[in-house]
């Protein structure tokens, strides 16, 4: 394997790694305001998640900086033509972390009313456009010669990738509702229940309809053709497994289930791109892929040796931070005020 | 405006404001640490108080840091994406690895330290601290080398229109990020010590739990006094670099239009760009001879000389920056940098003669001092970023070559103002979260029952 597609797949992993995590932080900023009854109840929400979604979402901050130092066109192709969608991101991200940490520190009524808005709008805003920007980057975008992109953001926002991002969005809730299961007890834990019961068809619906006009779509299912692939496959059974757990209430395994279906389905995504980066619409002379958007072996050489050090260091203490903060979120553990 | 100029103030907007943070928590996560340690050493519960205290603060400032950071993050990506292209080879490896080794560190520790000390051991969960301010300096390091790369380049090879990397270990070494680097890590502890000593000398103003907080500010005065003084030593070697490798930005900074042999300082000038010259100067003779060479008598170029230079090298263009801006600048962060030098030494003072408490009047000008840190670091910034203009990456990359051709004029006005905005409102509410909790003093604390930090 040549080292551009060895920086291709970690840079898959990178973003695999943050929508599996980050995607469950944004489904619990979601589901807070739906699943509280009270304001106890919306701080047991956010303590789930609270020693982790900083960490969570350094996985993306690592993601922008290896594909800048892996793949440098890439990088600057996709952020300035994603323009105006990665700005509603980082302010939504922006206002999602303050929320978080800002919220408990006032006691004023206007001030945590507003700080709950910041969560849910800065979880579901990003949930969604992370869907609509991966399906525009597998549909192609008018790329130039120039390797620019020469849309504008109409072109992003078409029905087929607006698909995509409900998609997302509804995945990341139904992942963010299960851990909220794992996280939680008593009544807030029967509630998540039933919310992620609920929504496992609906969600199969969206699928469903995505995975079906993909065929018009993409050129991703052209490749695959109508019997899709082993994971393609992968991803369905692990979806239709995340039913059957919630059926015998092992949530435990349908958190998996659903992680297994984030995990896969983006691995289709990159699999089908393959060595194509950033397909250009206008003509295949035009596409980025991972020889022509790279750098230079000596720089993919070095990131690799660090990337060899470092991943497996931070997988362990990323863990063991989980493994240390695995007790569940109690009412009791919120202190009045 | 065009898309350029546009471009240009967004990034100097939104990278002065995530700078303002930054250097905070270089600093202040090395003093909460220290608190901490004391905490651990010697078991007296006004450390941990402290500890506590100051933790708050630092998370809410943190805060600020992490949530402007990532815009940092992707805005090269955004509105610069030919320099991206120019650079990447480069540049993406020092901000891979500031992620790779220095956030993911911050980010998980913080975590563990907040929600961890009723979890944690004690000498583990004291480690979780360090690691959080080992790391924040750690990912100063690595962004550092980034722009010092850019000062000057180092390593390369230009293959294709683009800069490859030629030789890794010429950047790590790049003499430049060896100057620059202590330098700006000391200005955050600068930055960090007056905040300490600041919001200490504020409740010992208000009379408000003087006796532990007059332990913060000896600890805090002690680690200003070295660091102002370290601060001022390594900014002399970052000015004797910058002659060597950016003449043209010294000659600004020191609003020198031609060739002086020997050369003085410049105390007060005022500027005409257009006309190049100054007028009304104030000057010490030799001076400049000695900040630049250290010897009374060498050459120091001036602009006049080096744009001719330049347009030979480069051909025709206006090479000179902004003179006034830069010049003032820099006379505004080297004036900081002893008043800050002489406040800490008073303050050395007044503790030795035991009337630390007492002097209101030295408290009321530390709480000065802690807003004027920001300005010295802004400053400092703009000295370092203006004063290269028109260069990006010097001598290799315009800044109008820099910008990305895709996105229109309108869509920078509509982040631009959005950025404005937000962080306008996020500044009010952090600034105001740290007077309130600033204002209620220590939290109370109880032998051997550990609480969090804070619970969301
Ligand atoms: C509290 C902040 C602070 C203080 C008191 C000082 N500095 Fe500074 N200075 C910085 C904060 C700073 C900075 C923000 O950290 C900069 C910006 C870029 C850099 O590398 O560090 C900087 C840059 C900077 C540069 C580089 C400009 C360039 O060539 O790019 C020089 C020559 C100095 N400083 C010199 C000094 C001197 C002689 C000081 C004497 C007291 C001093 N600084 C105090
Ligand atoms: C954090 C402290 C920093 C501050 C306050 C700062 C400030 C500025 C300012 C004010 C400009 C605008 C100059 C002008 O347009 O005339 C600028 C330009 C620039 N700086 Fe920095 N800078 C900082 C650090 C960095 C670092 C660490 C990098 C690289 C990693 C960097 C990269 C750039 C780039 C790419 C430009 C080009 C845009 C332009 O010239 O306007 N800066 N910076
Ligand atoms: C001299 C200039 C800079 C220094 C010393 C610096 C240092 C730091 C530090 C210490 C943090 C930790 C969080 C905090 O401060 O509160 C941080 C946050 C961050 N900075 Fe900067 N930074 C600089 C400029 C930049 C630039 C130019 C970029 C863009 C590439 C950048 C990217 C980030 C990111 C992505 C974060 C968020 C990390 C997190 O989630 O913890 N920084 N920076």
């Amino acid at each position: 394997m040549d080292l551009q597609t060895i920086w291709f797949i970690l840079i898959a992993v990178l973003f695999i790694g943050y929508f599996f995590l980050e995607g469950f932080d944004f489904g619990v900023g979601i589901l807070m305001p739906f699943v509280s009854r009270d304001e106890v109840d919306r701080r047991v929400t956010l303590n789930t998640i609270g020693p982790f979604w900083d960490a969570n979402e350094v996985w993306l901050i690592t993601a922008g900086g290896a594909m800048f130092a892996a793949f440098p066109h890439w990088y600057a192709t996709m952020f300035s033509g994603f323009y105006l969608p990665l700005f509603l991101i980082l302010l939504a991200l922006i206002v999602r972390a303050v929320g978080f940490e800002f919220r408990s520190k006032l006691k004023e009524r206007w001030w945590r009313v507003t700080a709950d808005q910041f969560v849910f709008w800065g979880s579901a805003v990003p949930a969604f456009l992370w869907g609509v920007a991966l399906t525009n980057i597998v549909m192609g975008l008018p790329i130039g010669d120039d390797m620019n992109f020469t849309g504008t953001l109409a072109a992003l926002l078409n029905p087929y990738a607006l698909l995509g991002g409900l998609v997302s969005l509804i995945m990341f809730t139904l992942h963010g509702a299960l851990f909220l299961s794992l996280r939680t007890t008593g009544e807030m834990k029967e509630r998540v229940e039933k919310v992620a019961r609920a929504m496992w068809a609906p969600a199969g619906l969206v699928l469903l309809l995505f995975a079906a006009l993909g065929y018009r779509h993409t050129v991703l299912f052209e490749e695959l053709g109508l019997i899709p692939g082993t994971l393609p496959m992968i991803t369905i059974v692990a979806f239709i497994a995340a039913f059957v757990f919630m059926q015998i209430y092992r949530f435990g395994w349908a958190f998996a289930a659903t992680g297994a279906t984030i995990v896969f389905g983006t691995i289709v995504a990159f699999q089908g791109l393959y060595p194509v980066v950033m397909p250009s619409s206008l003509s295949e002379d035009f596409h980025l892929t991972v020889y022509n958007a790279s750098s230079s072996d000596l720089t993919l050489t070095i990131m690799s040796f660090v990337a060899l050090i470092f991943v497996p260091i931070i997988l362990a203490y990323q863990g063991w931070s989980y493994w240390v903060f695995r007790q569940r979120v109690t009412r009791d553990a919120i202190p009045r005020d | 405006m065009e898309a350029l100029e546009l471009a240009r103030w967004q990034f100097g907007i939104t990278t002065v404001y995530h700078f303002i943070f930054v250097p905070l928590t270089l600093g202040l996560s090395v003093l909460v640490a220290i608190l901490q340690s004391f905490y651990y050493r010697t078991g007296d519960i006004h450390y941990k108080r402290l500890t506590k205290y100051f933790g708050k603060l630092f998370v809410i400032i943190f805060t600020l840091g992490i949530v402007t950071g990532i815009v940092q993050e992707f805005q090269f990506g955004m509105n610069w994406s030919e320099y991206s292209r120019f650079v990447g080879d480069i540049f993406g490896i020092p901000l891979a690895i500031e992620a790779l080794m220095a956030f993911f560190i911050e980010s998980t520790f913080l975590g563990l330290w907040i929600f961890g000390w009723n979890r944690l051991p004690k000498a583990v969960h004291l480690a979780c601290i360090w690691l959080v301010a080992i790391a924040s300096n750690l990912s100063a390091v690595w962004i550092l080398m980034a722009n010092s790369w850019m000062q000057v380049p180092v390593g390369y090879e230009i293959v294709g229109g683009r800069a490859e990397l030629a030789d890794f270990v010429a950047i790590l070494l790049n003499e430049r990020l060896l100057v620059q680097m202590p330098h700006t890590i000391l200005a955050g502890f600068i930055t960090g010590g007056l905040f300490v000593l600041g919001m200490s000398a504020w409740m010992m103003i208000r009379k408000q739990q003087t006796e532990i907080f007059l332990k913060s500010a000896k600890i805090a005065l002690v680690f200003t006094a070295v660091a102002s003084i370290l601060t001022a030593t390594t900014g002399h070697d970052q000015a004797q670099d910058t002659v060597q490798t950016q003449p043209m930005k010294m000659a600004a900074m020191e609003g020198l239009w031609d060739t002086e042999e020997p050369a003085s300082f410049s105390l007060f000038a005022l500027i005409d760009q257009e006309e190049r010259t100054s007028m009304r100067e104030v000057r010490l003779p030799y001076m400049l001879s000695v900040l630049a060479h250290n010897n009374l008598t060498s050459e120091v170029r001036g602009m006049n000389e080096l744009q001719a230079e330049m347009e030979e090298k480069h051909g025709p263009g206006d090479y000179i920056p902004p003179v006034a801006i830069v010049y003032w600048s820099f006379r505004i962060m080297v004036g900081l940098g002893f008043l800050f030098i002489i406040i800490s030494i008073r303050g050395l003072w007044l503790w030795w003669r035991g009337t630390l408490e007492q002097h209101t009047r030295f408290q009321k000008a530390t709480i000065i001092m802690m807003f004027l840190a920001f300005v010295a670091n802004t400053a400092g910034w703009i000295v370092a970023e203006m004063g290269r203009q028109p260069w990006v990456v010097y001598e290799l990359l315009l800044t109008a070559d820099g910008v990305s051709p895709s996105v229109f004029e309108s869509s920078i006005w509509i982040t631009m103002i959005g950025f404005t905005i937000v962080y306008g409102i996020l500044a009010v509410a952090a600034f105001y979260l740290v007077y309130y909790y600033g204002k209620q003093g220590a939290p109370e604390e109880q032998e051997g029952v550990e609480t969090n930090l804070h619970t969301y």
